[in-house]
């Protein structure tokens, strides 16, 4: 546990509450890339370089610009007069809270964590390349196919869809 | 405390947030993000477990990362075009106001 991975869980978890809490939709995609931003170091740290820039690239890179794309689409940008919470929110905090005590008292008095940490393990492009190629070969075409069918579903849900008397979609 | 206590706590404060920002927020898309939270977090899990576990020569928490990526990318391009197209259909993207089948 050194000083730098402590800040670096530190700002990871402020910027998820206040990705969580800002009533600005705008600022929350950003406090959200923060937070992801703060993962990837945290990857880094734990010598898993291929995952932390993967993670730079797919969440701070696609899936933050997609979540703003979507807020500017649903005319979501400007902050509510209304409430932001749901009505049964102090319920959904108590869980929360709940789920999280439960979590670290596992975690702070378990027996089963390992007392001498190993060397690090080597996960150069190279070794990660040749795992993906040979032993998870199956796992990578599966994936594939399944990134394929979930782009062609969200392309289709997303589509205007034609009005059933030949027009072409409803005017917006 | 351990360098592999410090990464669970910090993935289950992690969770907790998403789960309490899912649970409570009224928007759509503040949903996704929290549910995209707590996915991160159960891959902060699987690199720490597989950082400091036995054999971390296997590689078999990393890929298995680099996999749960991939499927949350495919959940985040599905959810947002869910969102959208309820947009278009209600005018709308607070669930509260979207509650047909709440029996």
């Amino acid at each position: 546990m050194t000083p730098f991975f402590v800040i670096t869980g530190i700002v990871t978890l402020l910027g998820a509450a206040f990705a969580m809490s800002l009533r600005n939709l705008v600022h929350c995609a950003l406090a959200m890339a923060v937070a992801f931003s703060g993962i990837a170091a945290l990857y880094l740290q734990l010598d898993a370089q291929f995952v932390g820039f993967a993670e730079i690239l797919v969440y701070v890179g696609a899936i933050a610009i997609l979540i703003v794309f979507a807020i500017l689409l649903t005319r979501s940008g400007e902050a509510p007069e209304k409430s932001v919470l749901t009505s049964g929110w102090m319920a959904g905090i108590a869980v929360s809270a709940m789920v999280f005590t439960i979590l670290g008292w596992a975690v702070l008095n378990t027996s089963a964590i390992p007392k001498e940490v190993p060397p690090a393990p080597l996960a150069t492009v190279k070794h990660v390349g040749d795992a993906l190629m040979t032993k998870f070969v199956l796992p990578l075409e599966i994936i594939g196919l399944v990134l394929t069918a979930a782009m062609i579903g969200a392309v289709i849900i997303a589509l205007k869809e034609e009005s059933k008397n030949g027009n072409s979609g409803r005017k917006s | 405390m351990t360098a592999l206590q410090g990464c669970l706590l910090i993935s289950a404060l992690l969770f907790a947030i998403g789960f309490a920002g899912a649970v409570t927020r009224r928007h759509a898309i503040l949903v996704l993000i929290g549910i995209e939270l707590m996915l991160n977090a159960a891959n902060l899990n699987l690199i720490a477990f597989w950082r400091f576990g036995p054999h971390p020569e296997a590689l078999t928490g990393f890929i298995f990362v680099l996999f749960s990526m991939a499927l949350a990318g495919a959940e985040a391009a599905v959810g947002l075009a869910l969102v959208i197209a309820i947009y278009r259909h209600r005018k709308t993207s607070n669930l509260d106001e979207v509650k047909e089948l709440q029996g």
